[in-house]
């Protein structure tokens, strides 16, 4: 599990985060909410060491996020950003491969091999295999990188959890591929040594897929916890400044604004 | 990423292809030599005897050391252009955008204009090492100045703005010595910048073939490093990559190569820059594939445009870097035009 104690970040005199302390344990899908300019992505970014916090710790299960370098934690840790923009013409089949990098030298071996085929059915992209991802639209190459970064970490490690960090990974996918993807990532998530983080901007697909969610306002947590104890009256109203609506279902309570 | 590597057949045709270009380079030009005449030159080389016919010595101490120089420098530019433009993730970046060559210009304008001036004792190495020495003064400059004083996340960038701004300034200063140096130094300094074979000597072939070779080698060991920079220098950290150490690497590797070929043969233009790119239409853009073949065809095409400035208006010699833009120009924009290509 990913544990973070006293987080604070911040940009000259700016503060972005500060006292952040949020545990997110393994076979659990967390997902972050907050309004823009919440550090929604400054957490995402400190957790999976894309910057460094100004103050506070962040724990890789026993192991300090510090103490691990950037080979090892390419080896349990996979993220995916939003709008990645290839430089030169690749196949799809060669993208995938890239989330095999950290665990081969020069050549691919078949575990390897193995890892982005199953990767790519997965996703639904392994028709596209051999198409120039250039080529490709908007959701499709997002599929793509699902599959790619769900390769880095497609076998377990030995003595490690794995990590999935994911940065709004729903931009450009209409509502079916929307749906698809969490259901994959609850897939995912039957492994029990699956650990991961998210951030979603869509307060219903939080309710109906989040097993904790994080709402963070103004660099700090507001609440966390399950999805029926955030998305409260009270929490939303502060954050967000409008008063939901809910409406309940079987299994999930969705909120509306008027 | 299949079993069998497609790869194979392109690098086989082209090292056959080589092989052809160099027995034609070698075989015309001011004089013609049979392939009799390099067989039994060779076979004479092979037992040691030292009667060689004149043209078994032409072809000895100048054709074919040319040649290979040919070669080495023409696989030196082609790889640095590859490993800069997978560093910055850019397709329009030449081996000298970080300096290399404009500071190599300023070293060798230098010497033309000084050394006329005071007169001092040059040997043959002296022009090599003072352009050289200006490749690695204007290099380390870019790489100092482009240092930012945050946390530098876009260095790359910076780098890429640096080395423009580097690049005009020693232009000037390569401008300013010609404007004062007499005229004769002015015609040397203007022929060197467009690049000349004709000082090919073995001992040069010995040292840009060192420098060649060891810096390819070391630049596959990171060619898997550079292909994962192509999605993004964030995403490259996630999967494992040390993008600091990398572009450290890649930077020396290309001033090293890139400087050594320069100081011995001037400033050749376009074969760093067109070299990659048709290689990527051709197969893809692989980078471990990119700089094996880039190495191989960046030797044919400076082979072809050697033999090219030799014959065209024979029995006089055009600068080798007239022919590399008059024939890299077209080729650049056609590559331009096909947007598919392009982001």
């Amino acid at each position: 599990m990913i544990e973070t104690k006293n987080l604070r970040y911040t940009i000259g005199n700016k503060l972005i985060l500060d006292d952040v302390s949020v545990s997110f344990p393994s076979g659990k899908l967390h997902l972050i909410i907050g309004p823009n300019g919440a550090g929604k992505s400054t957490l995402v970014k400190l957790i999976s060491n894309q910057i460094q916090a100004s103050n506070g710790t962040i724990h890789y299960g026993t192991k300090a996020l510090k103490s691990l370098t950037i080979s090892e934690l390419a080896k349990i840790r996979a993220v995916l950003s939003q709008n990645i923009e290839l430089a030169f013409p690749l196949k799809v089949s060669e993208v995938v491969m890239m989330g095999r990098y950290p665990h081969f030298t020069s050549k691919p071996t078949e575990k390897d091999d193995v890892a982005c085929n199953e990767a790519m059915a997965f996703f639904d992209v392994l028709e596209m295999a051999n198409r120039n991802y250039m080529t490709l639209s908007g959701g499709e190459k997002q599929r793509v990188h699902f599959a790619r970064v769900a390769s880095q970490i497609w076998f377990p490690v030995a003595n490690y959890c794995r990590y999935l960090i994911l940065d709004e990974p729903l931009t450009f996918l209409d509502v079916h591929y929307q749906f698809h993807f969490m259901n994959k990532l609850l897939d995912l998530l039957k492994q029990k040594d699956m650990v991961v983080v998210g951030v979603v901007h869509d307060l219903n697909l939080a309710a109906k897929f989040a097993d904790q969610i994080v709402l963070l306002h103004r660099g700090q947590v507001l609440a966390s916890g399950a999805p029926n104890k955030v998305l409260t009256k009270e929490y939303i109203k502060k954050a967000y400044h409008l008063e939901p609506v809910f409406h309940k279902t079987e299994n999930t309570t969705y909120l509306f604004f008027e | 990423m299949q079993k069998t590597n497609p790869y194979k057949g392109l690098f086989l045709s082209l090292i056959i292809l080589l092989g052809v270009v160099l027995v034609l380079s070698i075989r015309f030009g001011a004089v013609s030599i049979s392939l009799n005449d390099m067989s039994s030159a060779i076979q004479k080389w092979m037992t040691s005897t030292n009667n060689l016919t004149l043209t078994e010595r032409i072809f000895m101490e100048i054709r074919l050391p040319r040649a290979i120089l040919c070669v080495f420098v023409g696989a030196s530019l082609a790889v640095g252009g590859t490993l800069l433009q997978a560093l910055f993730r850019n397709p329009i970046v030449e081996p000298g955008l970080v300096g290399t060559s404009c500071g190599a210009a300023f070293g060798a304008a230098l010497y033309f204009a000084l050394g006329a001036t005071f007169h001092f004792n040059t040997g043959q190495w002296t022009l090599p090492i003072a352009a050289c020495l200006g490749a690695i003064v204007a290099t380390a400059l870019v790489f100092v100045l482009s240092q930012s004083r945050h946390t530098g996340k876009s260095s790359i960038v910076s780098l890429l703005l640096t080395g423009i701004a580097i690049n005009a300034l020693f232009l000037s200063g390569v401008g300013f010595l010609s404007y004062i140096a007499r005229d004769p130094q002015a015609r040397s300094i203007v022929f060197w910048n467009l690049g000349t074979l004709s000082g090919a000597n073995w001992p040069s072939v010995l040292i840009v073939g060192i420098s060649t070779i060891m810096c390819i080698t070391i630049a596959l060991r990171y060619a898997k490093h550079l292909n994962a920079l192509m999605i993004g220098e964030d995403e490259a950290q996630f999967i494992g990559v040390n993008l600091k150490k990398l572009k450290w690497i890649i930077l020396l590797i290309n001033v090293v190569m890139v400087a050594v070929a320069t100081a011995f043969v001037g400033v050749i233009s376009f074969v760093g820059l067109i070299v990659p790119h048709l290689l990527r239409i051709l197969k893809g853009s692989d980078n471990r594939f990119l700089i094996i073949n880039s190495a191989v065809l960046g030797g044919i095409l400076l082979c072809i445009a050697d033999l090219l400035s030799r014959i065209l208006l024979q029995p006089a010699e055009l600068p080798i870097g007239i022919i590399t833009s008059v024939v890299g120009v077209p080729i650049f924009i056609i590559l331009l035009q096909k947007k598919n290509y392009f982001f």
